[in-house]
């Protein structure tokens, strides 16, 4: 039988919202607060939901310490505890919410062999957090 | 169509063993949870269904009568209990989260008379939760 696993981890990180493509005034309507040239933080909540049948012999959708291990080693080594800004995928991009949560499903997609992907959620702060769920979907931010 | 979702919470012991494999093979395969003295967590049962609004009341199912229902067929038989040796459902199945919220939605599915279930959702602690939508 098919069944849906979440998963919730949790990291800290820095950006700053800011477009070389915008004029400064156009940076600091349309980013305000975020476009702080310093910068600033977030403790993201990252949900990963997988999914698959149940394994008779373990009971299990996917281990978790394969989870676990995946998302340890390829996502939160990665941008815990880093500016943003700083990484290649964010030298063109920036660094959004949207943008992350994009990049994050993607690595896990692209990488993790041992369950379907079904969704990526990220929450930035308590009332704002975005999923997706690959391009067939579009972002749902709530 | 509406979608109402009632919670509800049970604590409980379980472990994690497969008799078909070797004791080196549950411990590579369960780690920790393969403590035969079991280990236990507050759970945490979302039940949710679906159906239209009923014009007198208003209601898409009774909440009172949800209450009782997973009371009665889930919480008595597994709030406070060894999940492997006291809940006839993990005899011959882990009682893994996966498993426990399957094993919920069996024993709700046919309970229900005007709603049906939508999705029996099983949070073993606020960093892990299962989905089950009685898919084969």
């Amino acid at each position: 039988m098919k069944a849906h696993l979440t998963r919730r981890y949790l990291f800290s990180a820095s950006h700053r919202l800011h477009s070389e493509e915008m004029s400064a005034e156009e940076n600091q309507s349309t980013y305000g607060k975020c476009n702080n040239p310093f910068g600033h933080g977030h403790n993201y909540i990252l949900g990963v939901t997988v999914s698959g049948p149940v394994d008779e012999r373990t009971g299990m959708v996917c281990n978790l310490v394969d989870l676990d291990g995946f998302i340890g080693r390829e996502v939160l080594a990665r941008y815990d505890h880093e500016n943003l800004n700083t990484l290649k995928e964010f030298a063109q991009t920036v660094p959004t919410t949207e943008n992350l949560c994009t990049t994050i499903y993607e690595i896990v997609k692209r990488g993790f062999r041992h369950a379907h992907l079904e969704r990526v959620r990220l929450e930035e702060t308590m009332m704002n957090s975005f999923e997706y769920a690959g391009e067939t979907e579009t972002i749902q931010i709530t | 169509m509406v979608y109402l979702t009632r919670k509800a919470e049970f604590s409980a012991s379980h472990y994690y063993h497969n008799p078909d494999f070797t004791p080196e093979e549950n411990r590579r395969v369960f780690g920790k949870c393969n403590n035969p003295n079991g280990h236990g967590h507050n759970y945490t049962l979302e039940v949710t269904v679906k159906g239209e609004v009923d014009p007198r009341s208003g209601f898409v199912v009774d909440l009172k009568q949800l209450k009782e229902i997973m009371h009665r067929e889930v919480l008595d038989a597994m709030d406070h209990r060894f999940l492997n040796k006291e809940v006839p459902d993990f005899l011959h199945r882990i009682p893994t989260t996966e498993n426990i919220a399957i094993a919920a939605w069996q024993r709700l599915a046919t309970k229900l008379d005007k709603a049906q279930l939508h999705r029996v959702r099983v949070y073993e602690t606020p960093d892990l939760f299962v989905d089950f939508y009685g898919e084969a």
